[in-house]
């Protein structure tokens, strides 16, 4: 009986396994196709389509455009969400409750309609479409991500090293720069990490609130309308790649905390 | 209740000796603004949009009515209904048997990795993903090569832009999710449940739909929720697997900004939308406690 269970658990497992990767295999590997159709048979492998790709200055200026939305916002929520973060967890607020649920809102609410409602109101106050507009509402979706990580991770034994802090004379920012900050830092470049992988990959918002300047997966969207290419793969794998990168840098500053 | 138990631990703010009133408002204000004005503020602004009327402005409930009288509307949220609930059922039945194999079967050093090995698609573009279906199920994609390769049927599937295509999208995603959220709640069971049940005579089928089960159902719920409201609000997977033989309610929204400029009626759209989101979580909260108590 154990048998059974065991072989049937490893075919089940690895039929699962095989759903989950399927995709992916076939877009990296299609990606390295020599032929102009990502379709079987494999005729590789080359990296002509790598090469395509990165003398695209349309894609390479949008994966630019990415980085640079999802690096600021992220800073920017990380900010703001550990600012915020600090005040509530170190001080008594009237409404504490309340207004610790306003900040973590947004994250009940779909991309689309948080970009739709972005857009209405910029639209009345006449602001343009742009990368700072996208930013914006990277800054919405990100913040609470970056607050609830934060929070969740000030505990008491921090309390006690900024009161020794305050003790020996030191004043409210420089406790917060110079004790507070990189106490925190583990939990600090987590929610900065996670935040840069949601940002890197949001599409919704950017196709709503940008026009001319945009971010990758807008022009990735774009290249989609072309049909099956192996361009596409080839942008798909380097997105994927940068995406692996940024969750192991999450997964390495979350182990990190996990041992301190 | 104890009087004298609240003077044990003083409440963290009031550790604070030099802590002005204003600091603390400094800290929690930058935040709290941003969500005023670029969540909430935005949010107002969709509803009184959809109270104009499109052309000429002035207040107008017609943007409403319309979703309700115009046939090829209601349908759009039949589908969306109807696709959301065949994922959320799939997605479940699928992950559960998975999450269980990892929790159970996997040996407890390999489990993170196979865990992790388990979510890493998850991690890759979300527009790329539905585009890399798109190269499995295609008309000369892989499965239909495969099938017609090997002789087993003579003309390719039309796999792609079905209802199929947008079910399978939207499973792959998540399955992975709700491993994720099962296998976190199969890992808190205690295992002294287990023995309990097998000392008092359940064998292992009775002691997982009689204990386990029931233990997990909260999870289940939790990660149902979240694929129902993910699911439901998701533009991408449909509108690159699906094609249009079929509208779903992200589409219609996207379909009056992008092609009619009509904002007053795609915020209406919204809100119907977000209020769907809205029932589902009180009935889920509602079903949840009951659950518990």
């Amino acid at each position: 009986m154990r048998q059974i269970v065991r072989a049937a658990s490893l075919v089940y497992a690895l039929a699962v396994y095989g759903f989950i990767f399927l995709p992916v295999v076939v877009l990296v590997l299609f990606s390295l196709q020599a032929t102009s159709f990502p379709i079987p048979p494999f005729t590789g492998p080359s990296l002509r389509w790598y090469e395509v790709v990165l003398s695209d200055t349309r894609l390479t200026s949008a994966l630019v455009n990415s980085l640079l939305v999802a690096s600021i916002s992220s800073a920017t929520a990380v900010t703001l969400g550990f600012l915020s973060a600090w005040g509530f967890a170190r001080f008594v607020l009237p409404g504490s409750s309340l207004l610790r649920g306003l900040i973590t809102l947004p994250l009940t609410v779909s991309y689309l309609i948080i970009g739709m409602g972005l857009l209405v109101l910029f639209n009345w106050a006449g602001v343009p479409k742009s990368l700072l507009a996208a930013g914006i509402g990277h800054v919405v979706i990100n913040l609470p991500l970056c607050f609830a990580i934060i929070y969740s991770q000030m505990g008491d034994h921090q309390i006690n090293i900024e009161r020794a802090a305050r003790d020996l004379g030191a004043p409210e920012w420089k406790v917060l720069l110079l004790i507070t900050v990189p106490v925190m830092a583990p939990a600090i470049f987590a929610g900065f990490f996670l935040s840069m992988t949601f940002s890197w990959d949001e599409f919704v918002i950017s196709f709503l609130l940008t026009r001319f300047d945009t971010t990758l997966p807008v022009e990735i969207w774009n290249l989609l309308r072309s049909g099956l290419n192996p361009k596409t793969n080839a942008v798909g794998s380097l997105v994927f790649a940068v995406s692996i990168v940024l969750v192991v840098l999450f997964e390495l500053t979350l182990l990190r905390r996990r041992r301190t | 209740m104890n009087p004298a138990g609240n003077n044990i631990v003083p409440p963290a703010g009031r550790a604070l000796p030099r802590a002005s009133d204003a600091l603390p408002w400094a800290l929690v204000t930058p935040a709290l603004g941003w969500t005023l004005l670029f969540f909430v503020l935005p949010f107002i602004a969709m509803g009184f949009s959809s109270l104009t009327a499109h052309e000429g402005g002035g207040f107008t409930l017609s943007n409403y009515s319309q979703f309700f009288t115009n046939p090829s509307y209601w349908q759009a949220m039949v589908n969306s209904l109807e696709v959301t609930a065949i994922v959320t059922v799939v997605s479940v039945l699928l992950a559960y048997p998975f999450a269980w194999i990892l929790a159970e079967q996997v040996p407890e050093r390999w489990q993170r990795l196979a865990l992790m090995l388990a979510v890493l698609p998850f991690w890759t573009s979300y527009v790329v993903r539905s585009y890399s279906w798109l190269l499995v199920l295609a008309q000369n994609g892989v499965i239909n090569r495969a099938l017609t390769g090997s002789g087993l049927v003579s003309e390719p599937l039309q796999l792609a832009n079905t209802r199929l295509a947008t079910v399978t999208g939207f499973v792959h995603f998540f399955v992975m999710l709700l491993t994720l959220t099962i296998f976190a709640n199969l890992k808190q069971l205690s295992p002294s449940y287990r023995k309990a049940a097998a000392d008092l005579g359940a064998g292992p089928v009775r002691t997982f739909l009689h204990v386990i089960l029931p233990l997990t159902l909260p999870g289940i719920m939790v990660g149902a929720f979240l694929t129902f409201v993910l699911c439901i609000g998701d533009y991408i997977t449909p509108q690159i697997l699906g094609g249009n033989n079929e509208l779903l309610m992200p589409q219609l929204v996207m379909m009056q900004i992008g092609r009619r400029g009509d904002f007053p009626l795609a915020s209406a759209l919204s809100i119907i939308l977000m209020a769907v989101v809205t029932v589902a979580y009180l009935a889920c909260a509602r079903w949840l406690k009951i659950e518990r108590a």
